[in-house]
């Protein structure tokens, strides 16, 4: 066999690092006890298959190359580590045996001891130890293998204080021990808990800037939803699939979100024919199936209420009654004043702008909301729809001086032009 | 990705050592370079002599003047400089975190490389362009 010129070579490896690293290194962090050394034996495995593929050809199955490999080059590490910072004897001795003595020597670990071990690194990455910003940053790096730099473009951040996010998130783990395994059942509620969180705010990000020209940052929603798709395959739980339905009923909008200007288009106002229907039938029917088991949450609850949208023909041909008693049922559980909020929209669509109004200024009465250009924005949509065009406008103007997101000043601004 | 690192020592330190400490020093982080190079990380580096050996150049007048010296003082000096090849900035913070010059006080300063393709390539084609008849 030809091998391979180093140029495609150095491609091909890159492919198999956004594939493969994940794995690798899950079932390196079980190995070897560390997630610094399996990450830093990690890379020497894949610099190890720049020199040795070059030479040799691709090997038929590259991952327990790099994972056979990554472990004999873990003991370099340690002894190197144990000169630099005086680690005791015993400790190094203690690590190496770790590594001779791991299981299955050389033998190949099955696929699904692998996807447990992905399941591990999820959890730790997204322990609550951890501040939320290292959680996201952490999951993107180590379970999904992007680079610093990309992650902070994608968040608008330098690459330095992304790498400053990760150093102390791995700290976290390292100083306050933070178990490398899947929590027990009881606590897998909430622990599963903010591993959702942790892939819908990737998704959010993302999804906030799909309407700039930011296709980095866009690229966040196809990421979680990847994340998702992981989470599921390891873990079905209701709330799970009800996320995955979520992200998946939302991103199928995203071309009619738009318009060519890259302005933004309400959902009443979409051009339905540009929804992925492929997305939505996928969505509807993870929907549903969350819904069966009767023990989904907030996401699953979202997921339907964006389902009925999705199954609509129209805006006016949308079962409002039935998106009210969604929102219903999602206040009982996310009494948050946001869902309120929400919830207030979809009984002006039931019953009029009136009653929609009232429902928005008792909303607004939490506090919370004053500042949430959402509220002004939909309060001032009732008073449009009511014929009070100056109380309209002062409304928009006040949502105008609350957001910074380009796309939405531009909707908004268009709606006072319409006013005057 | 490349990544530049700049050491910067403590001059003073460095002076009050002994012959042996000294070497000591220079062993363990040879050695460290060396497994840098073994492990496709290293791409360059040297050593700096002093900064009284410097020579600045600046412009003034619309001139090129020289001055003695670095410049910019500062108490740490820089005292190398060293090329990475590393996959993000993560890797490079792990690789040098455990360079043994850490040990002896030096200060690292990482600097992703800047990406000059792009403005490389359109210079390329505006000097083109001025040859051309």
């Amino acid at each position: 066999m030809q091998p391979p010129v180093p140029e495609q070579l150095s491609r091909t490896i890159e492919t198999l690092y956004r594939s493969e690293s994940g794995r690798v290194l899950a079932t390196l962090v079980r190995l070897l006890g560390d997630l610094d050394l399996a990450e830093e034996s990690m890379h020497e495995a894949f610099a190890a298959a720049l020199e040795t593929w070059t030479l040799a050809g691709i090997p038929d199955k590259p991952r327990p190359w790099l994972i056979s490999t990554a472990r004999f080059r873990a003991i370099d590490v340690i002894r190197r580590r144990a000169r630099f910072d005086g680690a005791e004897r015993d400790l190094v001795a203690h690590m190496e045996s770790r590594v001779n003595d791991a299981p299955s020597g050389n033998e190949e670990i099955g696929d699904e001891e692998i996807e447990d071990d992905r399941l591990r690194l999820i959890f730790t990455c997204c322990h609550p130890a951890l501040l939320p910003e290292g959680q996201i940053a952490l999951t993107l790096r180590e379970v999904c293998g992007l680079t610093t730099e990309e992650i902070a473009r994608a968040f608008l951040i330098t690459p330095a204080t992304l790498a400053q996010r990760i150093v102390r998130a791995k700290a976290v783990i390292r100083d306050k021990a933070v178990p490398y395994k899947v929590p027990a059942l009881q606590e897998l509620p909430a622990r599963l808990g903010a591993v959702l969180q942790v892939v819908y705010l990737v998704f959010n990000e993302g999804y906030s800037a799909a309407a700039g020209a930011e296709v980095t940052r866009a690229e966040l929603t196809s990421e979680a939803i990847r994340l998702g798709r992981l989470v599921i395959e390891l873990l079905p739980e209701p709330e799970a699939i009800g996320l995955l339905s979520l992200m998946l009923l939302q991103e199928s909008r995203r071309a009619a979100r738009t318009s060519p200007t890259g302005e933004l288009i309400l959902l009443d106002n979409q051009d339905r024919a540009l929804w992925n229907r492929e997305q939505i039938a996928e969505g509807v029917a993870l929907v549903e199936r969350a819904l069966k088991s009767h023990r989904f949450g907030s996401y699953t609850l979202q997921a339907a209420i964006a389902a009925v949208h999705a199954e609509a023909e129209s805006p006016a041909a949308t079962d409002w009654r039935q998106i009210v008693a969604l929102y219903n049922q999602l206040v009982r559980i996310q009494p948050s004043p946001v869902v309120y909020l929400n919830r207030a929209v979809a009984i002006a669509m039931r019953d009029g702008p009136e009653a929609g109004l009232e429902h928005i200024d008792a909303a607004l009465e939490y506090g919370e909301l004053a500042n949430y250009y959402l509220a002004h924005s939909a309060r001032a949509d009732m008073y449009r729809r009511l014929g009070r065009t100056a109380e309209a406008r002062s409304s928009y103007e006040k949502a105008l001086a609350l957001t910074q997101q380009e796309p939405e000043r531009q909707f908004l601004q268009e709606m006072i032009k319409q006013l005057k | 990705m490349k990544y530049i690192c700049f050491g910067y020592y403590d001059k003073s330190k460095f002076d009050g050592m002994t012959e042996s400490e000294r070497n000591a020093m220079f062993d363990t982080c040879l050695e460290y370079d060396d497994h840098l190079r073994a492990s496709g990380h290293w791409v360059g580096g040297e050593a700096l002599q002093g900064p009284e050996t410097a020579l600045t150049l600046y412009w003034k007048n619309g001139k090129v003047a020289t001055t003695d010296g670095p410049y910019a003082e500062t108490k740490e000096q820089l005292g190398g400089i060293l090329v990475l090849e590393a996959r993000d900035m993560n890797h490079a913070v792990q690789l040098m975190a455990q360079h043994p010059a850490m040990t002896y006080g030096n200060i690292f300063e990482i600097r992703p490389a800047g990406d000059m393709n792009e403005i490389m390539k359109a210079s390329e084609q505006r000097r083109r362009q001025v040859v051309a008849p």
